[in-house]
Formats: C-alpha cells, structure tokens, sequence
C-alpha cells in the first residue's frame, strides 16, 4: 500500500521548518495518526514549540496554545460561565482546550491540579465544568512540551500521567549542518504561520482509520507481547510496561508501518517506536527518573525476533 | 585498590526473609530453653519493628555484643559450644540476629542457606508427618524467597510461591528414586545416641500403686502387631513385659535379667507375627505370652522376658514367635521359689494371717489359687481407675478396707496371698488386649492398655498365669478398659468415644502414621533390600544399585527433557527457510543476532558485505511478507530467494 501522498508531503515541509529533525518529525506525526497525545520534553529552545505548531498548521486543526504558568487555574483551560445581563442567565465560555489540537506548553510550569485539568480532558476527551459534561471535539490531540523537571519552578508529571501520552520525544541539539542552516537564515517561526493545511479535517479520521486496520500477525503480537514482558523481569527498570502501554506499542508501531507504505506491521516498526513509547513509562532501576536509552536498546538486544 | 559496593538489599525483600527465617526456625521455639526463644522471638519482633519504621539497623557494635552474649548463653547452657544442642541453639540465634543485619544481597543468601540448613535439624526432634509435612512448606518459603532475591520486584507473592513449588514438585521423581534406590546407611539417620535423654512414659520395671494407673490415662501406641495368621482371642493377648520378684510392702522390683535360660516346651503350633515397637527408654521387647523365637540382638531373662541389648530409644520393628500353650520351668531352681515365696517381715500382717488360715486347711497350691481368685470374685471387690490411696500395709487396706483398685492392686495382692500361703508367685507386667485397627489391619496396642498380671508356680506345670483382674472385671480383659469402667468416670475423650466416625477418623490417622513409620523412618537396609528383591534385583548392594540408580535418574532427565522439547512451539515454515539463509550467512562469516531484525540485517549487509546484500534484501522482503503479511505465505517465492543466496 503506498503512502498516501499527503503524509510525504506533510513530512517534508515539517522537514523545512524543523531542521534536522526527520526522525523526530515523523514519529510525532506516527502518535497523531495512532490517535495518542504526545510529549515533548527537551531544553527551552530546542524546537518543541516550533514542532508543535507547524504540524497543527499542515493537519489544519483547529488549534489553540496554552501558555502554561504556576498561576493557571483549571477553569484558564476548561473555561468559565458569565452572567450576561440581557438573557438573566449564565452563559458558558469554552476555554481554549475546545480546539482539535491543543498545545499545552510547558506543562509542567503548572500546578498539579491544573495538569490534572488537562490531563482528565485527554483521558475522557471530554471536559466537565460547573457539572456539565461537554464533549471536545473530534479529533482532539494535545501536544505539550515540557522542560526537564531538573529546571526551577517546575512540577513534574506523576507516571500515571505520564501513561496518557502515547509517546515522548526528546528534539535535542539540532547537529552541525541543520544548526548552520538556522543560523543562516533565522528563526523558521513566521514561516511555520504561513503554513498552509495539506489535510483537511475530513481526511485525517480516515487515515487514522486505516492506521487502525493495518495487519499484525500472530508472530509480530508475540514479539510486542516478549517485549512488554522482558520489561517487566529485567532488572534495569524500577517495574515493568502495563497491558496498556502494550496497546500503546502495538497502535504507536501500527502508525509507523502506515508511513511506510507497508499494510503489515515488522519488527523493525517496534524497535523503531519502542524508545518514544516506552521510556516516559518506566522508572529507571538507577534512580534519576526515565529509563535510559541504553536500557531500552540492551532491552531489545535481549530479546529474540520470534 | 577498591572494592566493588555490595549490592544493596532492597526493601521489600526483607518480608521474605523473616518468612524464611520464620518458617525455618518456628518449631524450634518448642524445644530450645525457653530464655533463647525468647531472645529469638525480641529480636526477631525488633528487626520487623525496624524495617516497619525503616529505621537504620544495629551497629556492628551491637551486634558483636549480641554474638558473644549468645555464645556465653549456650556454653552456660550446654557447658560446651559444640555437639548437637549446642550448636543447634547457636544457629537458631545466630538466624534471629541476621535479622539485623540484612543490609546487602549477601546477608540474604545468608539467611537462606542458614534456612536451608535449619530445616534439616528439626528431624533432631520430630520425626512425625506433621513435621515432613511443615519442613516442605517451609522448603518451598526459602526456595521463593530465593526466586524472589532473582526476579527483583517483578516477583509477585503468588507467582513466586507458586513457582517454588512447582520446583519442589518437580524434584519429587528424583527423590523418590534417590531414596529408594540410593543405598541406605544402617542406623538413624537422625537420632544421635543422647536422643534417649527426653522422659518418654512407656512400660515401667517396678510398680506402686498409682503408677499403671497414669498409664491408663494415655491414649499414645505402645507398639503396633500384625499377624500374618488369624488373630488369636482377645483373652491370650497378654503382652509380657518386665516379670516383677522383689517386694518391699509397697514397691514391686524386677527380677534378674541374667541367669540360667528359662525352659519353655511348646504345646502349640508357634504363632509368628511382627511388632513395631515406638521408642522407650526400657529394653523389654514385647511378646505374646511365651516366646519361643526372638530377633537378633536380643535375649531371654531367667523370667521369660525378652530384652533387647540396649535402650529401644529408636522405633523397632521385630519379628517373633510366640506358643500360646506352653510349660514354663517345670523344674524351677529352689533359689528361685524360695525368693518367689519372701515377704517382707511386719507388712500386711492381716493378709498374712489370711493366707495362713487357707493353708492350714491343707488345700494343694491350686485350691489356694481357686480360694484366692474367688476371694476377689465373690466379695464386694470392684474395679477403678481412681482408687483411694493407699498407706504403709497397702494389701491390708485394699483387702479387707478400700477394695477398689485396679489391676495392679489386684496383681499384687494376690500374689502377697499365694506368698504368705507358700505358693511361689510373681506379678508380671506388660500389655493386655490391643485394637485392630481395620483400614491397615494392625493390631493397635496402646499405653492404656498397660496391665499386670500374677504368675504362680505349680508342681509339674511350671510357671502358670492368672489374671486376678479378670476375676473382679472380665470385661476389662475380654472387652478393654473403655468397657470395664463405669460411664461416669472421666476417661480421655478418644478411649471413651462412641462417636464412630471419629474412631473412623482416627484408624485412618493411625493407619497413616503407621506406614509413614514402615515406609520412611523405618526404611533402613533391610527393608531397601527387601524391597529391591521384591522388584526382582537379587542381590541389591551398591555395586548393582549404582547403575540403576543411574538409569532411573537418566530416563527422570529424559523424559523431562522429551516433554519439554514436545512443548516447543513448532517453528513457522517461512521461519525455518529463514533460518536456512542465516545459516548461509553464517558460514560465510555474517554474524546475525537474534534480535535483528531481517530488513536491519539487509541494511547493515550493504555497508558490510554489499555482495551478499542484493540476495539477502529481496529474501527478507519475502520474507516479512510471508511471516507478517495478510495473505497466504509464498513459500515457494521465499524457497527460491533462499536459494538465490551465494
């Protein structure tokens, strides 16, 4: 099955805007077709913003930013009702988490209880405010960035937070070629606004829908399944990869396949996404919070493709 | 130089350890002095205290303390720091006190080893089912706590648990075979010679009034019989024990264990039969009144009793012969009768004057028997468990005052009468009845079943037994104690109990104690080479069994290893061609690592070795297809590819 053409060419003009980035560019695009949330955690000024913005603008999602700060307070995001005087009634303001693609930067600037605002909305994909349920809109992703909890003024998420988004990436130092190209011709910012959609908002479920559908074979659930249970006996992790983050694996390697080209999911699609899918779930036996890389790569040399 | 940090001990873990260290030393609470099991119990409550608060651990200080205040306790206690109770008590403590010190993975394989180790001396003191049975528990506790230290936190309880036993289990097969092929050592495996020490209740070789009557009251087996013919009537079963001669108004003494051999002529076919005896601290072999063949390593006193070399403190199993009609010493020395007719000068004057009045009569000795036994019958003369006390003329009293007793009141006031009247007499002790017990079919005899007799001489008969008892209460000798005692008295629930599904239950108990005792304590040479040549080896002895033990344990292995192999999930035919080409590569010096993937193994092929690239890519390509695709696999397109590789 050959890739759809939007997608190659939704990753090359993220490529232009995002130097340096393609493997970067196009797992985060992978966790948005596998229908999960993703984070980003990295350095102030890496790109995370940037990254962010330029995929809301080529999947042409309704998008808001929330500009997370210590003194955010839930109803900042879910939103607020106001009296209006000629109806003598309330009337709901939705926050600006009623978008299809909520930024959520630097997240862990906010209070616990406003994370935890956010966070229930990306579990139920739904908000309830002064004891209304109101449903979010379809689709609805969040990407939020994050620095690293050792900065100051930070509060970082709890793993069972941590769980919702589907994967977590790390942009890192952009290498030499990319770095020099920036500075030659300056921030990519304002290009990312000029953007134009390549996917409108119809196409996007059915290429989740067909994300959905690719083929895993019994031998391939059995390595997903080796994996996810090697976590959990290997010595180098604080405990191992609930079922869930197993779903997650399989879902995040699915959508790897998809831009492939492939109607089948290999091997090689797990050990690609495994890192991004499995490092913010698991404690590092050594302290010091995520698994290391090293583990997670030790982890799949220990394991035998079936 | 430096020293790699031993690895830290992580907390929850401990929570196995004090279960190991727990299940390991728990009985042995019982039986060291109780001032060590209560220092074992503090410490072990204040290294769980400390662990609940995770507060830090003793110092090394401390703890050394502890050491040498222990040892000082056990030499104080066993004036010596070797040998078996001390050291047994040293490591009982020495495992409380690891407690305290469980810091890194060591002292916790230290802990299990001394678990491990622990478990074998609880055999030092019960050799019982329950405790095999408690010994296998704790067995699978240390083994988890082992997997557990391995597995990390990912060890679950329940898995781990599980798990262990599931070890244990597969350990039965080579078990077995080891013990019953592997060639025993002849004597106790556990009981060490001072294993005699404890004071066990059992047979005793004097009597007073009141000593048989605790006896009574214990519903513990004395010993088990079967018999290989029909079981002879309930009134011949009189188990002889010591024969007592020496009297001194209150005390009946056993006689002289050496002398001349007694003659016994058999009157009847002599009837065979096998006694397991439970150990005691006497040396009388029990046997059906009189023994003609005796086991080895034993020996008959002047008095017919058989004794054994030394004290039976192990459980014996003994085949003997009995005839049970017989002449005993028709020609009996004259020492003997003269010392069978002494009383002691000034005792029980009025059963003196008594006999006196019955021989002046002139009556032959058997008159005198007759006048004596239907004293007993025909006056008011009944039988209890709870007789009155007794004071310095004891037959006196219980003749003409009290006259409540039991058989050992009755024994051995007939046997003052038939001396003061110049028959020579003696009381005889030992076992009266017993029980069958249907679900085995042993005959179960027990302490309450402990009885004395009289034994008198006649002229041209010899040594003849009367059961004065059975003269006051034949149900005590036709029908068993429970029988001969009115209801009301108190008896130990089990003798009294009418219930019969409790006695159900408790033939099956006893039934099952029996053949653990057959089959693993008393499972010594004999019995291994009884059985081996009941499995038709002729003559088991190291030399043969090796091989077979050899074999055994081999086809154990073998078929572990065949059913092991059978749940192998059969390979993937696309995955055994893919196999075919790794071998290929292989061979062309292509290192492939399990967790490659095929396509990765293409890629690094065309940076390493672009020759074989080309093949191995479009193989791998069919490949995936074939394993991971929808759609029926092309084999046939992967066989060629394969194929295609240089």
């Amino acid at each position: 099955m050959p890739q759809p053409h939007s997608l190659g060419a939704i990753l090359e003009s993220a490529g232009r805007i995002v130097l340096g980035k393609e493997r970067e560019i196009r797992l985060a695009l992978a966790c948005l077709l596998a229908r999960g949330h993703l984070l980003i955690e990295d350095l102030p000024g890496v790109g995370k913003t940037t990254l962010a913005h330029t995929l809301a603008r080529l999947l042409g999602l309704r998008f808001s930013r929330i500009q997370f700060t210590s003194d955010l307070l839930p109803a900042d995001i879910t939103g607020i009702s106001i009296f209006d005087r000629e109806k003598s009634d309330f009337r709901f303001l939705p926050g600006p988490i009623f978008a299809q693609m909520v930024l959520a930067d630097e997240i862990n600037r906010a209070t616990p209880k406003t994370q935890s605002a956010l966070l229930e909305a990306m579990e139920e994909r739904q908000v309830t405010a002064e004891g209304q349920t109101r449903p979010l809109p379809m689709p609805f992703f969040v990407i939020a960035t994050q620095n690293p909890a050792h900065q100051v003024g930070t509060f970082p998420l709890p793993e069972s937070q941590l769980d919702r988004f589907l994967m977590r990436l790390e942009l890192g130092y952009p290498d030499r070629a990319a770095e020099r190209a920036l500075l030659a011709a300056g921030s990519r910012r304002e290009e990312a606004e000029e953007l134009t959609a390549l996917l409108s908002t119809e196409e996007l479920p059915v290429l989740q829908q067909e994300v959905a559908a690719i083929h895993a074979a019994a031998p391939l659930i059995d390595y997903v399944q080796a994996l996810v249970e090697a976590t959990r006996y290997d010595s180098a992790f604080q405990h191992g990869l609930s079922p869930r983050a197993g779903l997650a694996l399989l879902a995040a390697a699915r959508a790897w396949a998809y831009l492939a080209g492939r109607d089948m999911v290999l091997p090689d699609d797990v050990q690609a996404v495994l890192p991004a899918v499995a490092r913010h779930r698991l404690l590092s036996a050594q302290g010091g919070g995520h698994a290391r890389a090293e583990d997670i790569a030790a982890l799949v040399r220990s394991v035998p493709i079936p | 130089m430096s020293t790699a940090a031993p690895e830290t001990l992580d907390r929850s873990a401990v929570p196995w350890l004090f279960a190991t260290a727990l299940a390991t030393t728990l009985p042995h609470f019982a039986h060291q002095p109780t001032g060590f099991s209560a220092l074992a119990g503090l410490l072990f409550a204040w290294g769980a205290w400390l662990w609940w608060r995770g507060r830090r651990l003793p110092s090394r200080w401390l703890l050394a303390l502890l050491v040498a205040g222990s040892c000082a306790g056990v030499v104080l206690e066993f004036h010596t720091l070797l040998g078996r109770d001390a050291g047994v008590a040293m490591l009982f403590l020495f495992m409380a006190m690891k407690l305290l010190e469980l810091r890194s993975r060591r002292d916790a394989y230290v802990v299990i080893n001394l678990g491990y180790f622990l478990l074998l001396t609880h055999y030092f003191h019960s050799q019982s089912i329950g405790t095999g049975l408690w010994l296998l528990g704790a067995m699978v506790i240390v083994t988890a706590t082992l997997i557990r230290l391995h597995g990390g936190r990912a060890s679950t309880p329940g898995p781990t648990l599980r798990y262990a036993g599931l070890m244990i289990l597969q350990s039965l097969p080579f078990l077995l075979v080891l013990y019953l092929l592997f060639p025993r050592v002849s004597g106790p495996l556990w009981g060490l010679p001072q294993d005699a020490a404890g004071a066990r209740s059992g047979l005793s070789d004097q009597m007073s009034p009141g000593s048989i009557a605790d006896l009574a009251l214990s519903t513990d087996i004395a010993f088990r019989a079967r018999f290989d013919a029909p079981l002879p009537k309930r009134d011949q079963l009189y188990w002889r024990g010591p024969v007592m001669e020496d009297y001194d108004g209150i005390t009946w003494r056993r006689g002289p264990i050496f002398g001349p051999a007694p003659a016994v002529v058999a009157l009847s076919a002599p009837l065979n039969y096998e006694i397991t005896l439970e150990p005691y601290e006497q040396r009388w072999l029990l046997a059906l009144d009189a023994p003609t063949a005796l086991p080895p390593e034993s020996g008959l006193t002047p008095s017919l009793s058989a004794v054994s070399r030394g004290p039976l403190s192990q459980r014996l199993r003994y085949a003997v012969s009995s005839a049970l009609s017989y002449r005993f010493n028709t020609q009996e020395s004259a020492a003997v009768l003269k010392r069978d007719t002494l009383l002691p000068a000034g005792r029980n004057p009025r059963a003196r004057a008594l006999a006196e009045t019955w021989r002046r009569t002139g009556a032959n000795p058997e008159g005198l028997v007759q006048r004596a036994l239907a004293l007993f019958h025909d006056q008011e003369f009944a039988y209890t468990l709870h007789p009155p006390l007794l004071g310095q003329n004891p037959v006196d009293e219980f003749l003409f005052q009290t006259r409540r007793g039991f058989c050992e009141h009755y024994a051995s006031a007939f046997v003052v009468l038939m001396r003061a009247a110049g028959v020579p007499a003696r009381v005889v002790g030992g076992y009266q009845g017993g029980e069958i017990n249907p679900v085995d079919g042993y005959l179960v005899v027990r302490q309450s079943d402990a009885h004395a007799w009289a034994e008198v001489w006649l002229a041209g008969r010899g040594w003849v037994r009367v059961d004065p008892t059975a003269a006051v209460s034949p149900a005590r000798v036709e029908d068993g104690l429970a029988a001969s005692v009115p209801a009301t008295r108190s008896l130990p629930a089990l003798m009294g109990v009418d219930a019969s599904w409790l006695r159900g239950l408790r033939y099956r108990w006893e039934a099952a104690n029996n053949a653990w005792n057959q089959w693993v304590l008393g499972y010594n040479p004999q019995r291994q080479r009884e059985f081996l040549t009941s499995l038709g080896f002729p003559d088991p002895n190291w030399r043969t069994l090796a091989p077979v033990l050899l074999a055994a344990c081999g086809s154990i292995l073998l078929a572990v290893t065949a059913w092991t192999l059978y749940r192998r999930p059969h390979r993937d035919p696309a995955q055994r061609l893919w196999q075919r080409a790794l071998r290929r590569l292989r061979r062309r010096q292509v290192s492939c690592e399990p967790w490659e993937t095929p396509l990765a193994l293409a890629r690094r092929l065309r940076s390493e070795r672009p020759e074989l690239a080309e093949a191995l890519e479009a193989a791998a390509e069919i490949y995936c297809q074939a394993r991971y695709g929808t759609g029926p696999a092309n084999l046939r397109a992967l066989r060629a590819a394969v194929a295609r590789l240089p």
